[in-house]
């Protein structure tokens, strides 16, 4: 029977980042994957990631994917793809699927890294073709270049939904809404913000009363639900849509834990039934590890330091490592790890309410109900100063581990200090060059630069732009508050794209400027 | 429908263009890809109807999971369209129950 | 969760208990409740009984909505009820190709 030093089971961020870590050491390392792709959900995510510069921020999600490969290529780990982990018996012994043959294989060490599966909600015509997972959407749009539908209903609220949410409109599609049953939106407030001012109405407290059509989805209703999430008769609203999308969550893809004899626990803080594991991810079976998702939903910048955490305790664990020098690594990726785990999205804040950010600045209601920070809300964030002259606008209103635009202004004008979740705060001693890496840094298009007065009587002001068809100078349109409703009348007069952009446009609109403070996105067409 | 030219991932490559029949009609898509995602570009919604209560179901998770998109591919029943892939020539037809024969007396 | 003097409030019908929850096996959401009041109070009795999770994606989506009906009818939190066993093989596979796998000698 073929032996290795360490058999990883899944090829996603944990996976792979475990296998190179191992790799490193020298081990021998093979990993499996189940898809005919490596690299988990990665490739599908188009998104710039959050974080700081050690967890990769601000870099594509496909894009980490690629440099992880291309790492673990280089260290000689074996990927094998297509290929079924069917079951983890005792010894570490694991059969696999592939081709149509099952291997039997023995690791001295095991990772298991399987990540998570979408969970579902039931309602009448959920079976419906035309009903999708979150997932499917994304798999169709950007690994086969094909729209979900023309136009889609996203049910869900949570990252997923509302990343997946923008990435349909990238792609070119109509969002009609956004419903969630849950009174909150559950994602990051800057996601949220970015699709609200696209247009796209946010309906909290509401599901899906059902779906419509005989052999495929032509339509939804929607209603609001009360506290026991029953519908409330008369709030019913109706859509006509091809296509509903469901983001309502991920449960930790556990199975093969349990059966591998973890000892295995249902933990609402991880999100579903996880194996019990300790500091360096190793579940009650010696030798047994595991990490990301598998082990407690979380975002996959964790699951890539879990992975290593994992990678380097396995090299301990066979002697390729010494304790000391173990003890040395693991410690700098849990520093990592304890900052991504800061905020009010940390794992250990899953269903608290947070009425004030860290600085004591009271949360925008408006983004938490609707989508967007209202203009009333929006002047006591640290971010949004007055100025004369050009200036960036930051509209971060919550604590989340990400500071790529501090690093990004060569003129040191934002600061966020060494607490990764502070808001970044303007020093106004600092002049601004309106550069604009700072807009194309932010991971959540938070970043405006603003030119309040022109001196003309109107104002000027740059926003992060991620669509087709590009608007072009000279072009006139419509500018839209951050709900997404029309202002006033803009006409574009710079757009920049630059390769230190990385595909993130940068419009500039011009506007009277009492609207500088209100306008924040650029629609083509005809006036007001 | 075709993502023709998208923001971040620009133009997207395929393979080569082939013939395939889905229930005896001529369709096109491109060879390697899911044959789900040759069936949705030429507007095919439906992949099966279910065994007991005979209701239409397609793609729904995409990644294989769920294998609610099975159809009958050269003969052979329940093949997970969505990570199989295209090849020239394939015969796809839509499943019913466990085989491609349709019930009798069925509206569909 | 094996205690069978549990009482069970009497089996109520529900408006949505002809909603299809096992996609493949076409179970309904009242076939599962009505499993629970003839005596089914784990996940692997309601999975013996009915075949719920036991069609073709082996449970992949109807695990967690299966669980959260039992538990509801039971009057019991969701993590309070057991998982069902987990056994190999983790996804559907071939009798052809399972009976391909040959012992190794060397």
């Amino acid at each position: 029977m073929k032996r290795y030093d360490m058999i990883v089971v899944g090829a996603g961020p944990a996976g792979l980042s475990a296998a190179i870590e191992a790799a490193k050491h020298g081990l021998q390392v093979v990993v499996y994957d189940e898809n005919a792709r490596p690299g988990g959900q990665l490739f599908k995510q188009i998104h710039k990631f959050f974080g700081s510069k050690e967890h990769k921020a601000k870099i594509r999600g496909f894009h980490i994917g690629e440099e992880l490969l291309a790492e673990a290529a280089a260290l000689g780990v074996t990927v094998v793809l297509n290929a079924i982990v069917i079951g983890i018996f005792p010894e570490k012994e694991v059969t696999v699927k592939v081709e149509d043959r099952v291997e039997h294989i023995k690791g001295d060490t095991i990772l298991i890294a399987t990540g998570a599966s979408e969970n579902m909600v039931t309602f009448p015509g959920w079976t419906l073709p035309g009903v999708i997972g979150a997932g499917a959407a994304q798999t169709m749009m950007n690994l086969h270049g094909t729209m979900p539908g023309k136009r889609v209903l996203m049910l869900g609220s949570g990252n997923v939904g509302l990343v997946v949410s923008f990435q349909l409109m990238q792609a070119g599609c109509e969002v009609v809404a956004l419903a969630d049953a849950a009174p909150r939106v559950g994602g990051y407030g800057v996601h949220a913000a970015k699709v609200a001012r696209c247009g796209v109405p946010f309906y909290l407290s509401h599901t899906i009363v059902s779906a419509e059509g005989t052999d495929c989805v032509t339509g939804v209703t929607i209603g609001q639900v009360d506290q026991n999430w029953q519908i409330i008769p008369g709030t019913e609203k109706h859509f006509d849509v091809d296509t509903i999308c469901l983001a309502v969550g991920l449960s930790p893809m556990s199975k093969l834990c349990d059966m591998a004899g973890c000892e295995m626990e249902d933990n609402p803080a991880k999100a579903g039934f996880v194996p019990k594991v300790n500091e360096y991810g190793e579940t009650s079976v010696s030798g047994i590890y595991a990490a990301g998702d598998v082990s407690g939903i979380e975002e996959a910048s964790s699951a890539m330091i879990e992975g290593r955490i994992a990678g380097i305790a396995a090299a301990a664990k066979l002697g390729y490592l010494s304790e000391e020098a173990c003890q040395k690594e693991i410690a700098i990726q849990e520093a990592a790890l304890d900052g991504l785990r800061q905020g009010m999205f940390a794992p250990g804040m899953r269903g608290k309410q947070i009425t004030e950010t860290e600085e004591g600045v009271a949360i925008s209601q408006n983004l938490l109900q609707h989508g967007f920070v209202a203009e009333e809300e929006i002047v006591r964030f640290p971010g949004v100063t007055h100025q004369k002259g050009v200036h960036p606008v930051i509209e971060c209103t919550q604590n989340i581990p990400c500071n790529p635009c501090q690093d990004a202004c060569p003129k040191h004008c934002i600061r966020i200090g060494s607490n990764i979740t502070a808001l970044p705060s303007i020093d106004a001693e600092k002049q601004c060059t309106g550069c604009g890496m700072c807009v194309a840094s932010c991971s959540g298009q938070a970043i405006f630069l603003v030119d309040e007065d022109c001196g003309d009587g109107t104002a000027e002001i740059t926003l992060p732009y991620e669509f087709l068809p590009l608007p072009q100078t000279g072009e006139k349109g419509v500018a839209l508050g951050r709900n997404g409703k029309p202002v006033c009348e803009a006409e574009i007069v710079k757009v920049r794209s630059a390769k230190a952009f990385d595909h993130t446009n940068l419009l500039t609109m011009k506007v009277a400027k009492e609207f500088a403070m209100q306008a924040r996105f650029f629609q083509k067409g005809e006036s007001v | 429908m075709r993502i023709q030219e998208h923001p971040i991932l620009g133009t997207q490559e395929h393979g080569t263009l082939v013939s395939f029949t889905f229930d005896g009609t001529p369709l096109q898509g491109y060879a390697g890809e899911p044959i789900a995602m040759a069936l949705k570009n030429a507007g095919v919604m439906v992949h099966r109807y279910t065994r007991k209560e005979h209701k239409p179901r397609g793609i729904f998770c995409a990644i294989g999971r769920c294998t609610d998109c099975v159809m009958v591919v050269n003969g052979q029943p329940n093949v997970r369209t969505c990570i199989t892939p295209l090849e020239a020539g394939m015969e796809i037809r839509t499943q019913y129950g466990v085989t491609a024969e349709q019930p009798e007396g069925e509206a569909k | 969760m094996n205690d069978r003097n549990r009482a069970l409030k009497p089996f109520v019908p529900q408006p949505d208990d002809d909603l299809i929850v096992c996609r493949c096996e076409e179970i309904t959401k009242g076939e599962i409740r009505r499993a629970v009041h003839d005596g089914m109070f784990t996940l692997t009795e309601i999975r013996r009984y009915l075949r719920t999770g036991m069609g073709l994606c082996q449970g992949q989506t109807c695990t967690k909505l299966v669980k959260s009906i039992v538990a509801r009818e039971l009057g019991v939190r969701p993590n309070e009820l057991g998982p069902a066993t987990g056994r190999a093989p983790m996804r559907p596979i071939a009798m052809r190709t399972l009976a391909q796998d040959k012992e190794e000698t060397k």
